[in-house]
């Protein structure tokens, strides 16, 4: 390797051995052709012409007024397959073009991830696999069949609690066996170096449009930006222009489920303690012997017991607060987004517009300038927003 | 009972064992508490009895990812019986009233970082454990852990695959010490058909670049396997799923499960035997 893949003391490479020269190979493309013209070139044409960047940062004047904040929202809801995955599952899936894999492998909670990987794989041109946990492919029949319908074949987990943690290890023992011609194109910012680095990479495009947009239309930085966190690639994506301007501050919004107290939640970093899981050292929800336990939240990107090295180094300096935010009160922001701006937030993001209500409500934050990063749309959770809010469709 | 002073056999002095009678070994792996705790502790009875040269223990792990489905299953059952990382040491302790045979457990990284890497060593170095192998600790990861290793004189084991290259080897040799884990197929953990020709390159190629004895796992299933990596070159085999899938098939029947594991352990280390 040639960098330590170490965020602090996170991050890191715990995997078995028959993963070590894969991750050396793809560390090598990833540095290789991040700085390559011609697969910049690539990829800019793919982001703006496929998945339709840049994407706007749009005032939400609405929410503003009613709040006393002015409230902006990063729209990567408006891209292609709904959500920013596709910033990463672009970059990564010419990646694996560049190295020429003849496989990508991933793994998807909600579906998520898995659409946009299975969209890029058909673009591409590269058959794609996604191994779902079959309690998710239960839940979310109608992903699975957009996943099929672009080529993808859906490959349910029927191990451990049957969800995401299951898939992503489904989906590691796939690479450990068939790593020479495979790439494994992971959905966030973790997994062990270089993933936390490079989807950070490909995701920091929220950011950097981000910050030109806001010096454009308010002359000035925001005082808050708002993201929530699964395994951390929308907001790293969205914080790491902001990080070094030491007034912004930043805001992490995880999965609080039932509530901390409750024990059913995916709050990693408010609640959990360092653990390794997945190939780094992060925060992770265990019990006292490291057994990792499941993880709850109605949305289930957040559903994830663990989180990405960097937001844990994120935490542990204080460069970023992490709130979370239960099911109840994420629902309330995504019927607040809906009935003031017309715009469906996904319930991922849903929790960040929950605590951007919370937020504003404390008096010294009145008149302060938001950014919330809309990571993705709510079509996808409208059947269960429905079943929640008790309406019959 | 800290190894340095103990009766307990090292690993050199079972491989020198072995070798005087031109025998190779046979160290079965089980994961501790699978299907529970006393049936467990009786199956690695049958394992010593019938002429386990070592014994390889797996401390289960909810997430197991170099583990094929064999092997999970042992985890879950393990960890569904109520086993945890006292009750493993405690089975390791049992163990150690009735056998001296060098005993290292397999184990996933955050259960030893859980507990304190220092104090995890103490426990197993005072239970009786000889050697310790975590399946997602490449030796980049590992200084502390080494360090530590040494100080309670507890032998640290790496994997080696075919994916490794020579370089690496030599890494792995200066971080390992009483034998290096030769993994014999790309993939997880699990019962196989084969041997594959490239094990057996790999055992010629790793025998440049390392001192240590070796020994073969992950898909070593049946007797023809264990007498192939010896013939080869490995010091021995150490066979997991093709014992543990017996566990499997006769939970209802335990007398049948034990004396099936005693009748394949007798068959596997006869397979040791004369292959020169
Ligand atoms: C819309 C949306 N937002 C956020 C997330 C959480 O992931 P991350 O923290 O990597 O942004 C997901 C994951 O599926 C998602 O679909």
């Amino acid at each position: 390797m040639i960098m330590n893949g170490k965020f602090g003391k996170y991050g890191g490479i715990f995997v078995p051995e028959l993963l070590i020269p894969a991750l050396e190979e793809l560390e090598n493309a990833f540095l290789k052709y991040k700085d390559d013209n011609k697969f910049n070139k690539e990829l800019e044409f793919y982001l703006k012409e496929f998945a339709g960047r840049p994407t706007g940062l749009y005032l939400a004047k609405n929410i503003s007024k009613k709040l006393g904040c002015k409230i902006y929202l990063k729209r990567e809801d408006m891209l292609h397959t709904g959500a920013h995955k596709i910033n990463n599952t672009l970059g990564q899936g010419l990646l694996a073009k560049y190295m020429g894999k003849d496989r990508i492998i991933a793994e998807t909670g909600a579906g998520q991830h898995g659409i946009a990987t299975a969209a890029v794989g058909a673009m591409l041109d590269i058959p794609v696999e996604v191994y779902m946990g079959s309690e998710d492919v239960d839940r979310q029949r109608l992903n699975v069949f957009r996943m099929e319908i672009s080529g993808a074949n859906v490959i349910p987990v029927e191990n451990g609690a049957c969800t995401l943690k299951d898939a992503i290890n489904q989906a590691f023992r796939d690479w450990i066996t068939n790593v020479e011609n495979t790439h494994y194109l992971i959905g966030s910012t973790m997994g062990p170096h270089p993933y936390p680095t490079m989807v950070k990479h490909f995701q920091t495009i929220i950011g950097k449009e981000c910050r030109k947009q806001i010096l454009e239309l308010e002359n000035k930085l925001p005082d808050a930006v708002i993201a929530c966190v699964g395994g951390g690639s929308n907001s790293i994506g969205i914080f790491s222009e902001f990080i070094s301007d030491k007034n912004v501050e930043l805001i992490g919004v995880e999965g609080g489920g039932d509530g901390i107290a409750s024990g059913r939640h995916g709050a990693t970093l408010s609640a959990g303690s360092e653990g390794i899981l997945h190939g780094s050292l992060s925060y992770v929800l265990q019990d006292n012997d490291g057994q990792i336990a499941e993880a709850h939240s109605l949305s289930a990107g957040l559903d994830y017991p663990g989180v990405g090295p960097e937001q844990s180094h994120l935490k542990t300096t204080g460069r970023a607060k992490y709130e979370p935010i239960t099911d109840s009160e994420a629902l309330r922001g995504f019927n607040l987004l809906s009935r003031y701006e017309g715009i469906m937030p996904a319930l991922e993001s849903s929790h960040a517009v929950a605590f951007a209500e919370k937020y504003s409500s404390v008096p010294e934050n009145k008149g302060k300038t938001i950014i919330i990063n809309l990571s993705g749309r709510g079509d996808k959770d409208m059947f269960l927003a429905a079943k929640l809010l008790g309406v019959k469709v | 009972m800290s190894l340095e002073n103990s009766s307990l056999e090292s690993y050199s002095e079972m491989f020198k064992r072995a070798s005087k009678k031109f025998e190779g070994v046979f160290v079965p792996f089980v994961v501790a508490g699978d299907p529970d705790f006393d049936t467990s502790l009786a199956i690695v009875k049958e394992l010593v009895k019938n002429g386990a040269d070592a014994l390889e223990i797996g401390f289960a792990f909810s997430d197991p990812i170099a583990d094929g489905p064999t092997v999970q299953e042992a985890n879950l059952r393990a960890l569904n019986s109520g086993i945890n990382i006292d009750k493993n040491f405690e089975f390791i302790k049992k163990i150690r009233e009735f056998t001296s045979i060098p005993v290292g457990i397999l184990i996933y990284y955050n259960l030893i970082y859980q507990r304190g890497i220092d104090l995890f060593y103490q426990q197993a170095s005072e239970n009786g454990i000889n050697s310790i192998l975590s399946a997602d600790l490449p030796p980049e990861e590992a200084s502390e852990v080494v360090k530590v290793a040494k100080k309670y004189g507890v032998n640290q084991i790496f994997l080696a695959a075919q994916t490794t290259t020579n370089e690496r080897l030599k890494v792995i040799s200066e971080f390992s010490s009483g034998f290096t884990y030769l993994v014999s197929v790309m993939g997880v953990t699990g019962a196989r058909n084969e041997v594959k020709n490239s094990t057996v390159d790999l055992i010629k190629r790793l025998r440049k670049h390392n001192d240590l004895p070796l020994l073969v796992g992950f898909g070593i299933s049946h007797p023809n396997h264990v007498k192939e990596v010896i013939e080869a070159g490995a010091e021995g085999a150490i066979v997991g799923s093709a014992l543990i899938e017996i566990i499997s098939q006769n939970l209802n029947d335990k007398e049948r499960m034990l004396q099936k594991i005693g009748e394949n352990t007798l068959k596997l280390k006869e397979a040791t035997k004369n292959c020169l």
